[in-house]
């Protein structure tokens, strides 16, 4: 055991060297967008932050990117996607939620592509209503189901049917008014010697 | 800026200088082991002859120094058992909602993103992490050659990381999750899992400071450093205040990736380097080569997690950074291989006796193949088209559970009836259960890999649409459920194999007495 120092010594100066340059590095470099506040972002609601709070509960990070990529690497801007992402777009983000899965459509700029309200809503209760080859869970769960009279100001018409209501419940609200939020189209600002991978 | 840049440069310097020195250490101390060293596995007289298969046959050496951990040892490997079950049911379910999209979809808590969460955290957190370290501590011992201290902590230790993770479920279906993948435990359970991991580090280097030994086998190494990384990369990545905006997706990949290269697989690839040449009865081919892929092993791997966010919007420099480190780990990766391989295939006829090592050397094959394919989908060209698509998730259980979780299979199989001085009830079964794994995990990634590549050819397609990205998927899901099934089906094969001989154990008792 004498030369457990070596041991000790070289096991460490590997992984400090992994934290300085995959941690520290990044967080000096990338924090400095986030002090100066150059962003075409807007701060989230309170509203908007629950939404994005049950977007993590529901884990729709594991089918939905927010990232879109250049042409270079990828059709994002083709399928109509948005520009390709900047780190101004991520400082109100935390948790950040790019993602690494594109089971479902990149959502970066979702609120900007699908503005209605009453087509999210659908959307969520179920999917296949509206988009007829998509494999994405139903989210049934959040929403009242009603027959009958329209029950209440908010419900919506379950399409195709003659009786059928829904009535989002507060947790569907927040999640659309998030999703609806969810907009990096403006021209991003360009801070001095910022280069971002293609 | 100017003291930033100053900073940046001393942190620089103060690493490079401490590789440097330790370079040297190592060309003048330690790349001189003698190659007897390798030998250290063996008792007086088992070296040249495979490892019998009965447990009456064991020599009383290792017998007194696996008598000294039995009860941690059975308590973690259990845990492991019952919380791989659960996890690959939870596995197999979201993998079905993906092709079946309205399968039990009526409750909150059975919901797609909350069943993959648990899968993936319980599968890390429960299966991958409690079978490791329990496979590791029980060669501790054995390879200190004292018997384990504090066996009393490590069983607390368990206990209080069996909480921890039921804890953390339950917060997943609760909606209290931190939000990044694989560290969505929210952040006051982590602090549970951060003590019980110090607790499991006490009778590890308390019995490693014991021993005599001049030198340590190479299996400890991998083991020391894995909880020296380890909880340093856990506290980090989990004091999520440190870490803002896009730089917390770069963090959270250094540390997701490292969960594999600094976690599990120096736990995997060390008790591959103790079981593949114990079994055989002969040393690895190389054994300075074992110790020069482990230094591999911790530049390289440690700075891979960069090449997740391939042509996102981090820093070009840092991007090509973890892709050049993702390649330069064909140094460690083809080391180990030649050091497995090459003992394997001269000793080719001992896997037709012994079904561990067909477990063993099944992993380390795998091992060889999910890191060269690593390689592969690290450069750019490749991950244009690899990227967001399956071909990620069949790479993940290519060396999750092709290579780990085989290991660990074969170490279970190994040391249970050592520990319990008792044969497994039905040998034929632990047959069935490698060959029902071993093909099932490659239906599983063949289909879902083959899937992926189509999947990210849609992706890159400006004249198609995001529809046929997904549509082409379809056959490739099916498949990989089918494989999933053939998984899971192991398994329980497993665990009726591992309560026959618990029950075996207590009826002998009760006819004792």
């Amino acid at each position: 055991m004498k030369k457990a120092y070596i041991f000790v010594f070289g096991g460490s100066s590997t992984l400090l060297l992994s934290i300085f340059l995959l941690v520290v590095a990044p967080r000096l470099q990338m924090g400095v967008v986030q002090s100066e506040g150059v962003s075409v972002q807007e701060p989230y609601t309170e509203q908007q932050a629950m939404g994005r709070k049950i977007y993590i509960e529901y884990g729709c990070i594991y089918c939905h990117s927010q990232q879109v990529r250049d042409p270079v690497a990828g059709a994002d801007e083709s399928f109509g996607w948005g520009r390709p992402s900047v780190p101004s777009d991520y400082i109100y983000d935390q948790p950040h939620l790019m993602g690494t899965s594109r089971t479902g459509p990149d959502l970066s700029n979702v609120g900007s592509r699908q503005p209605s309200e009453e087509w999210h809503h659908l959307h969520l209760y179920d999917p296949r209503l509206l988009v007829e080859w998509s494999i994405m869970p139903r989210h049934a769960f959040l929403y009242q189901q009603r027959t009958g009279e329209k029950p209440a100001d908010k419900a919506l018409k379950v399409p195709e049917t003659e009786d059928e209501w829904i009535i989002p419940s507060e947790e569907a609200d927040a999640l659309v008014a998030y999703l609806l939020a969810l907009k990096r189209d403006a021209e991003p600002p360009q801070p001095a010697g910022e280069k971002t991978d293609e | 800026m100017d003291s930033q840049v100053a900073f940046l440069i001393l942190t620089f310097a103060i690493s490079v200088t401490g590789m440097a020195a330790f370079v040297v250490a190592l060309i003048q101390k330690q790349v001189l082991v003698p190659p007897e060293a390798a030998l250290a596995i063996f008792s007086d007289g088992e070296a040249g002859e495979p490892e019998p298969d009965r447990t009456s046959q064991m020599s009383k050496k290792w017998r007194e120094l696996d008598r000294s951990a039995r009860f941690p040892i059975m308590f973690f490997l259990v845990s492991s058992i019952i919380w791989l079950l659960l996890g690959s049911f939870l596995g197999l379910l979201a993998s079905f909602k993906l092709h079946q999209p309205t399968l039990l979809d009526a409750y909150d808590f059975l919901s797609f993103g909350k069943v993959r969460t648990l899968h993936l955290n319980i599968i890390a957190y429960g299966w991958l992490s409690f079978a490791g370290l329990g496979l590791s501590l029980w060669l501790v011992p054995r390879i200190a050659k004292v018997p384990l201290r504090a066996g009393g902590v490590l069983t607390v230790a368990g206990v209080i990381w069996n909480i921890g993770v039921v804890l953390g479920c339950l917060g997943i279906l609760h909606g209290y999750s931190d939000g990044l993948e694989w560290l969505e435990f929210w952040w006051p359970i982590d602090i549970l899992l951060a003590v019980a991991g110090a607790m499991v580090a006490f009778p590890l280097f308390k019995t490693v400071l014991e021993s005599k030994e001049k030198h340590l086998y190479v299996t400890l190494w991998y083991v020391l450093a894995a909880f020296i990384w380890f909880p340093v990369l856990f506290v980090i990545a989990n004091t999520h205040f440190l870490h803002v905006g896009a730089q917390q997706a770069i963090a959270n990949w250094w540390f997701a990736h490292n969960v594999l290269g600094l976690w599990v697989t120096p736990l995997g690839l060390g008790i591959i380097y103790y079981l593949l040449p114990k079994i055989i009865g002969h040393p690895v081919a190389s054994y300075q080569l074992s110790l020069f892929g482990f230094w591999g092993l911790a530049l390289f791997y440690s700075q891979v997690g960069g090449h997740h966010l391939i042509g996102s919007p981090l820093p070009t420099w840092l991007i090509n950074l973890s892709i050049v480190m993702s390649v330069g780990m064909v140094v460690p990766v083809v080391t180990v291989a030649i050091n497995h391989h090459v003992t394997a295939y001269r000793h080719f006829k001992v896997l037709k006796e012994s079904v561990v090592l067909r477990f063993v050397v099944f992993g380390a094959m795998m091992y060889t193949l999910s890191s060269l394919q690593g390689c592969l989908h690290s450069s750019r060209t490749f991950n244009y088209v690899s990227h967001f698509t399956h071909w990620t998730v069949s790479h993940a259980h290519l060396g999750l559970y092709g290579f780990t979780t085989m290991v660990f299979f074969g170490g279970i199989y190994f040391a249970m009836p050592r520990l319990l001085g008792r044969d497994w009830t039905r040998p034929w079964l632990v047959n069935a259960h490698f060959w029902i794994a071993a093909i099932g995990v490659l239906i599983y990634t063949i289909a879902l890999g083959i899937g992926g590549v189509f999947q990210g050819m849609a992706l890159r397609d400006p004249a198609g649409s995001f529809q046929a990205s997904v549509e082409v998927t379809l056959p490739y899901l099916i498949g990989r459920s089918f494989g999933g099934t053939m998984m899971l089906l192991s398994h329980l094969i497993l665990a009726y194999n591992v309560g026959s001989l618990l029950w075996a154990g207590r009826r002998g008792r009760k006819e004792a007495a």
